[in-house]
């Protein structure tokens, strides 16, 4: 009997994780991009869809500022001809939309939501699972996205398509090591791999890149966690630069340049499997956005020493705090999908050859780098002061031979003109 | 008696493994490979060793494969479908396959026949007075988790610690010839230009 009741509670969890948080949050920035960007450019956006009170015989509509315009688009893709061009692999076809979209949502399991809430004295964890591996598990499975639009590039049969597939495959392989590279230093510096125990750690001693508080109290760092800020800094860069080009959002959105590749790889796509690739898109830049608030920014830690306070707030035996670190942690993550947006909105696109130059020629260096740079901070404390400045001058001579190597293999030679 | 997900898994990975060859479109064949190794994923977690299931996916899955595909689709293989099944290779495979099943049928008769001690709160905290005392594995063992990832790291680094740094710079020597190669025929086609 209890084991049907876990069951029970874990499809609870699914249910309300996924599809009540996650899934929301695709059409919400979807409605946010399009707001945004008017905004951004000068223009009103979509503010007019709402509740048609005046079919009805009402004076005025109720508009809501627009909110109902993501549920216009929706049923405009359901409508819309689902058009499967003759010339296709049907297969392959039919299947990558759903390649992309499921390994996205895959992902939202090992996320820590919120603290644990508690009702009538049993404990439920905000994470539907709360696996030893997390962010190794978001990085597996996300590289899964690749096949569903490697396929659809391929299955199409049109140039067009097979080159943005072609690139997008080239630029996801290449900036997963430099994403796996560059949280080396913060997962040294938290010693585990369980998301829920480093936001927990976070919450209790500052968040990693904002460390104001230890144990409940307010107070300036210690010089370790203080010079830790560095290569936390280079990490935090370097992840969320990388989770851009996995997500194929701008600057790097190079497998579904317009004005190079029609649409790239779902240039024949129509209606809801355009969406789907579209839901894709956005739901890993959900997860990703979660990804860099869970390790950088304090996951859904309110911070500044509450943390605590707001994990006894109760009525009767519900402690309901994890319902408020919810709360928390969809504001951070809603602010950096608006980051996202910006970003979009306002960086032109890279060209292919820089793309390639950025990942292999400087975030691999630097991320390789700054995981010796975070070692040496980390194990400072145990060691001499001769091992550390030899450490230290090591460092420096390798930063600058592989800046040096760098700039030479980038040395164009020069063309000789007879 | 394995669980239901046993079952489930080795059905995945024993459907990817008869499809690989069933196929005759070498794309189809790829993916095939991708379900068997998700399944031998499964395998892995199953087996306690969350770890080395996600590398298995990471690295394998989502990176080796991609690459086989990738290419797989730029040669565009047409004349693989074709190509009729002759005989000799069909028996050489099966002959191959008996001899592999005779050596395993020779492996598993001579190992032991010990069932693996079940991973409850005594194992574990037994296994737990092997480590230092306060140290993150002791803890972990105590409270009755499997630290996975931190007793492969210990293992790696105590026991096989030449062996690990050796392949490290084994990979890197490989990572530099490829650029190398690479390189050198781009210088190539440059001077061919002038």
């Amino acid at each position: 009997m209890p084991d049907i009741l876990q069951i029970l509670i874990l499809i609870v969890k699914i249910v309300a994780l996924t599809f009540c948080v996650v899934l929301p949050l695709v059409p919400i920035s979807v409605y946010f991009e399009r707001r945004f960007c008017a905004v951004i450019q000068d223009r009103v956006g979509p503010n007019r869809t709402g509740i048609p009170l005046t079919l009805l015989g009402f004076k005025k509509d109720f508009h809501f500022f627009g909110l109902i315009q993501p549920v216009a688009d929706g049923v405009k893709l359901f409508l819309k001809e689902d058009f499967t061009p003759s010339y296709v692999r049907k297969a392959f076809y039919w299947m990558a939309p759903a390649l992309t979209v499921a390994p996205a949502l895959i992902t939202v399991c090992v996320i820590p939501f919120g603290s644990p809430i508690s009702i009538f004295g049993s404990e439920q964890k905000l994470v539907i699972a709360d696996l030893d591996i997390g962010p190794l598990f978001v990085f597996a499975i996300s590289s899964l996205t690749v096949y569903g639009i490697t396929l659809a590039g391929w299955s199409s049969n049109s140039k067009f398509s097979l080159i943005g597939g072609v690139r997008s495959t080239a630029q996801m392989i290449s900036y997963e090591i430099c994403l796996g590279l560059s949280i080396i230093p913060v997962l040294l510096y938290y010693g585990d791999l369980n998301l829920s125990k480093i936001v927990q750690n976070q919450a209790d001693n500052g968040w990693l890149l904002l460390p104001l508080w230890k144990g409940g109290h307010l107070g300036l760092p210690d010089l370790q966690t203080a010079l830790f800020l560095i290569p936390a800094f280079i990490a935090f860069l370097i992840f969320t630069i990388s989770i851009f080009a996995e997500t194929n959002r701008m600057p790097f959105d190079l497998p579904e340049c317009e004005t190079e590749l029609v649409g790239g790889y779902h240039t024949e796509y129509s209606s809801m499997k355009f969406a789907l690739f579209f839901m894709g898109e956005y739901a890993a830049m959900v997860i990703g956005s979660a990804l860099i608030v869970t390790l950088f920014l304090g996951g859904w830690s309110v911070g500044f020493g509450m943390d605590k306070w707001i994990n006894d707030l109760h009525i009767g035996s519900f402690q309901f705090g994890g319902l408020i670190h919810l709360m928390a942690f969809l504001v951070k993550l809603i602010v950096f999908i608006l980051f996202f947006i910006l970003v979009r909105w306002t960086v032109p696109r890279f060209r292919y050859d820089q793309l390639m130059k950025l990942g292999w020629v400087i975030f691999f260096e630097a991320a390789l780098v700054n995981v010796f740079l975070a070692a040496l901070i980390i194990a400072a404390p145990q060691l001499t002061a001769a091992i550390i400045g030899g450490g230290a001058v090591l460092l420096i001579a390798v930063t600058a031979a592989v800046i040096w190597v760098a700039m030479v293999s980038e040395a164009k030679p020069k063309i000789r003109r007879a | 008696m394995p669980s239901p997900l046993f079952w489930l898994f080795s059905l995945i990975m024993l459907i990817g493994g008869c499809a690989v060859i069933a196929f005759r479109n070498p794309v189809s064949s790829a993916l095939s490979v991708v379900a068997c190794f998700a399944g031998l994923a499964g395998l892995f977690v199953g087996l306690n060793a969350y770890f080395i299931g996600i590398i298995q996916i990471l690295v394998y899955t989502g990176a080796v494969m991609v690459l086989f595909l990738f290419i797989i689709m730029l040669l565009d293989l047409k004349d693989e479908q074709k190509r009729a099944k002759s005989l000799a290779p069909l028996l050489a495979g099966v002959g191959l396959s008996i001899a592999f099943i005779i050596q395993l049928i020779g492996v598993l008769s001579k190992s032991p026949d010990k069932i693996a001690p079940a991973l409850n709160a005594e194992t574990l905290g037994a296994a737990a007075a092997d480590f230092t005392k306060g140290g993150k594995i002791a803890t972990a063992l105590t409270d009755g988790r499997l630290p996975d990832v931190h007793l492969i790291g210990h293992t790696l680094f105590t026991q096989y610690n030449l062996p690990f740094q050796i392949l490290g710079v084994l990979l890197l020597v490989a990572t530099v010839g490829v650029v190398v190669l690479s390189k050198k025929t781009e210088e190539k086609k440059t001077e061919d230009r002038r």
